[in-house]
């Protein structure tokens, strides 16, 4: 194999294992040391600078970081990343002095962002700072988008949300709430915008059609309207016996909304096996840790309907059987179950809909009515017109929307001065030594054993009382500072530099998890990774090869369960080894393209 | 500086027939100098031992005074272990050995402590043929007391900023031949492959089983005109051959052609086997290794792996017939078997 380039940013990128599953590529373990340091206002502005909505997202963000935590490899949990950033939110000063600079001379391009969820008001926070003039259209009468409409207030207090919305729509945003645009047309004709950003989201949830759907309307809502309408205070009550259809989040926010508006009997009915539910596990523990019982492998058949109104649901017991990675659900063949109720709340999924983009001004739509948009620039086929979150590739979540809209914000940018969208300026990349003094480092290398924390919730009773408390308290500091303790600080890397190497074997002799192997190198990466003191088995981690050392032997490192404990560097005689922090800020609109 | 080890091993790190992982045989971190050899010779015993399945508190180890008699602290922390006075280890292990024949000792020490200052217990130990592995770490210099050239040291050999030295070396391996060690092997610590099996070879072989392993001091004799350092030993390594240790259990599956390869089968079963590099060496010929190692030194070759061994000499408790029984076990009904058997006794003297 030929020996790794590290001085490639995207192979350092890659062993920060969090950074690079996030979509935003939020620099995770350098805010994590903030927080422990108690420097919460710079961990949150670490934060802000990458992901807009920390204070958010640190109650309902996905977290692709967490199943992707080295922490998790080597012992049961992973650190609680995303609970940690809400630490910083809560925690911090006023951030008013350190928010980017507005200049007061425009520079004379118009844009018009078409819905105020998370993607839009990235786009605007990335392109006010460079003075354009925008206006931001959206029907809601607030900004936020499914962040206000869809995530209830128990999850996400209002307070948190309007703070770090508002603190974009202070930049100098114009914006127009209540207001539809119904005419991509008449937007792009009437107005002299220069770029049109289509950030409006996925609105249409998904209806079913089985018997008894008509008949029973009055009482079957579709999830995300019917959450939306208990986020504007227009519905305020809910059935005794409420049934919630579909396994994902949005059922998951639905059923513990229901419990607070008056359910006492609320059910989650999924069609596919538990384990297989589209929404994350701890959303489905919370649920049932409010009394909410989840009745899995049941298809809905029909709505049962007595003098015209619903008294209930007849499901179809099935279970999955895999074929070829393929799983069907097979009926079960046991008798039908019926259970009561007073109201069904759908939440099988949603979709995107674009009634108001006409399908004759040359913006081209695939086979699925989704607009055809290019994965990397957020450009449509209407040169001038940008799409990103839900909008431009259907349901994925808050985080990823906020990745689309700093992409979408650098290629308006690039339109807007005239300059090809493909050509984007790089990642900042910093690698410095952390070597502070013979056996010293700047950042804590001891490896903490603590096992995960758990968060502590609000009284159940309370909880379930009132619609708008918060379930989850939040890490205290101390606490926090545990948490924090358990990173491993995957961004501080181990460099190697053949020409310095005794081969005294120190490195391996010390490494705890035995990553460190001096062999013959091998054509074949497969049978080179066979050949280390531990089979390097994780294919999706790579795989660290030096040029030969004087014995002809070459330096393999395993990346998978390194611990970036620093011993190797500490054990290297000659300082072969070095502990260097990586820093990799994904690009922002403004910056310089390469030359 | 890092004090403790973290404690995660490597998820799918492999465990032993006592279902022990490798992290039961090692001990605290080392306080030795940063790429000092000593800590390679501490990780292929850890290694030797998880390999063997020793229940670590089977074992007791033994040491003097100096770097290489600190390291018994880093590794089998779960064992039994006593730091006795500068050179006066062998004495302790003697004492230890007799007193309960059913440990495994491991004896370190170092050139200073077993060349100098522990010469005479050394050598006494090796005539009494006591069941020890006695392990020298040889770095050829002092290097607890800033790297004065040591008994060990070659003529000529200059440690950093040290003179070049004056006197003749001395040779513990061949030292050890000519007092009848029943096992000699030489090694180096950078050579693990080599290290291993020899550690496994020696703690099942009976008798006195001497490994000299050169030990590179990085802080004071690792300089270019040392011939005690990691360059100077890697380009003038030779070695008899390379050793396989085969445990009792396992079949033989590799053959060799006669001439090439010699087996020797150990007094528990297993089987040492050397697939010779250099034809002229006899395995059971003390005369045989120590001509080697004179050929080799004069070829400024360091001749490296198994030089001799004996595998069915007596140890010391075969020598002097005592109980079969270790004598710590013995109860004082067996100790003091009353006035009768006195009486017998002084009769037959009679």
């Amino acid at each position: 194999m030929k020996p790794t380039d590290v001085n490639d940013p995207e192979y350092f990128h890659r062993v920060v294992d969090c950074q690079y599953a996030c979509p935003a590529h939020t620099p995770v373990p350098e805010y994590i040391r903030l927080i422990a340091a108690q420097r919460y206002t710079d961990a949150y502005m670490v934060n802000w600078e990458s992901n807009v909505f920390p204070g958010v997202l640190g109650r309902t963000c996905d977290r692709p970081c967490e199943p992707a935590c080295r922490r998790g490899r080597v012992e049961e949990e992973p650190v609680a990343i995303c609970r940690l950033k809400r630490v910083a939110a809560d925690n911090k000063a006023n951030i008013q002095d350190r928010l980017p600079v507005i200049p007061k001379k425009k520079n004379g391009k118009r844009i018009a962002l078409v819905g105020a969820g998370p993607a839009s008001l990235t786009v605007a926070r990335d392109l006010m700072p460079l003075g354009y003039n925008i206006d931001l259209f959206d029907e809601q009468p607030a900004g936020g988008g499914f962040m206000r409409s869809q995530i209830p207030a128990f999850r996400l207090p209002e307070s948190v949300l309007n703070e770090e919305v508002d603190t974009i729509l202070d930049m100098g945003v114009v914006s127009h709430f209540t207001h539809y645009v119904d005419s991509l047309k008449a937007l792009l004709e009437q107005s002299d915008y220069d770029a049109v950003f289509v950030g409006s989201g996925a609105p249409m949830g998904r209806d079913i059609d089985i018997s008894g759907r008509e008949a029973a309307d009055a009482n079957i809502h579709i999830g995300i309207n019917w959450l939306a309408s208990v986020a504007f205070g227009h519905v305020q009550a809910v059935g005794r016996r409420v049934l919630v259809l579909g396994g994902g989040n949005t059922a998951m926010d639905c059923c513990r909304t229901a419990r607070r508006l008056g359910g006492e009997d609320v059910r989650v009915v999924v069609r596919s096996p538990f384990e297989e539910m589209k929404a994350s596990p701890w959303e489905k523990e919370d649920a049932q840790q409010e009394g909410i019982p989840i009745y899995d492998n049941h298809v809905p058949k029909a709505f049962l309907v007595e003098d015209g109104k619903l008294v209930g649901m007849r499901f179809e017991k099935v279970k999955a059987v895999y074929e070829d990675a393929k799983r069907q659900l097979i009926p079960t063949g046991e008798p039908p179950v019926d259970m009561a109720c007073d109201d069904v709340l759908v939440a099988i999924g949603q979709q995107n809909a674009f009634p108001w983009i006409e399908r004759d001004i040359g913006l081209e739509f695939d086979q699925w009515q989704l607009p055809v948009v290019d994965k990397d620039t957020f450009q449509s086929t209407l040169p001038n017109v940008f799409f990103g979150g839900d909008a431009a590739f259907g349901p994925e979540n808050v985080i990823t929307a906020v990745a689309h809209g700093h992409q979408a914000a650098i290629s308006i940018d690039l339109f807007c001065r005239g300059e090809p969208v493909t050509q984007r300026p790089p990642p900042g990349v910093t690698l410095v030594s952390q070597k502070m003094g013979i056996h010293e480092w700047s950042y804590d290398n001891q490896i903490e054993d603590d096992a995960r924390y758990r968060v502590p919730h609000a009284n159940l009773d309370q909880a379930l009382s009132d619609r708008s408390l918060e379930v989850e308290l939040g890490f205290d500091a101390e606490t926090a500072f545990h948490e924090a303790q358990r990173c491993l600080n995957c961004d501080a890397q181990t460099v190697f530099t053949e020409k310095l190497c005794i081969e005294c074997d120190a490195c391996l002799d010390i490494c705890p998890t035995s990553c460190l192997s001096f062999v013959v190198n091998d054509d074949e990466e497969s049978a080179l990774r066979q050949k280390l003191r531990m089979p390097a088995n994780n294919p999706d981690q790579a795989i660290y090869v030096s040029d030969n050392l004087a014995t002809g032997r070459a330096m393999v490192k395993d990346e998978n369960v390194c611990l970036h404990c620093g011993l190797c560097a500490e054990r290297c005689p000659t300082a072969a080894w070095d502990m260097q922090q990586f820093y990799y800020s994904v690009s922002k609109a403004g910056e310089e393209a390469q030359p | 500086m890092t004090y403790l080890r973290p404690s995660f091993r490597h998820p799918e790190q492999p465990i032993n027939e006592l279902g022990f992982t490798r992290k039961d045989y090692e001990g605290a971190l080392s306080t030795l100098c940063a790429g000092c050899g000593h800590d390679s010779i501490s990780a292929a015993i850890v290694q030797a031992c998880f390999e063997l399945s020793i229940a670590p508190h089977k074992v007791a180890k033994l040491s003097g005074i100096g770097c290489s008699s600190k390291t018994p602290t880093y590794f089998l922390g779960n064992s039994h272990g006593f730091n006795s006075v500068h050179g006066r280890m062998p004495s302790v292990a003697t004492g230890a050995n007799l007193a309960n024949r059913d440990l495994i000792y491991v004896g370190v020490s170092g050139d200073g402590d077993s060349a100098s200052i522990g010469m005479g217990q050394f050598t006494h130990a090796v005539r009494r043929n006591v069941n020890m592995m006695y392990v020298v770490e040889n770095n050829g210099c002092y290097g607890l007391t800033k790297g004065q050239d040591s008994a060990t040291a070659d003529v000529g050999s200059a440690s950093k900023k040290g003179e070049p030295n004056p006197f003749e070396a001395i040779d513990l391996a061949s030292i050890a031949l000519q007092l009848g060690a029943s096992f000699v092997a030489r090694s180096f610590s950078g050579d693990r492959e080599q290290l291993v099996p020899l550690i496994k070879a020696a703690i099942s072989h009976r008798g006195f089983a001497f490994i000299d392993v050169i030990s590179p001091c990085v802080t004071f004799n690792n300089n270019p005109a040392s011939t005690k350092g990691y360059e100077y030993v890697r380009d003038h390594l030779a070695a008899t051959g390379t050793v396989d240790y085969v445990p009792f259990k396992q079949e033989i599956s590799t053959s060799y052609a006669e001439g090439e390869s010699k087996a020797v089968t150990l007094h528990d079963g297993s089987v040492v086997q050397l697939r010779k590099a250099d034809p002229e060496l006899d395995l059971n010929s003390r005369r045989s290794a120590l001509r080697l190692i004179k050929d080799y030194r004069a070829k400024e070759q360091i001749l490296t792996g198994l030089l001799y061994m004996d595998e069915d000499s007596q140890d010391l408790h075969e020598i002097i017939g005592t109980s079969k029984t270790p004598l710590q076990a013995l109860t004082e009904a067996e100790l003091c078997p009353g006035q009768k058997v006195l009486d017998k006794l002084n009769d037959s003297l009679r």
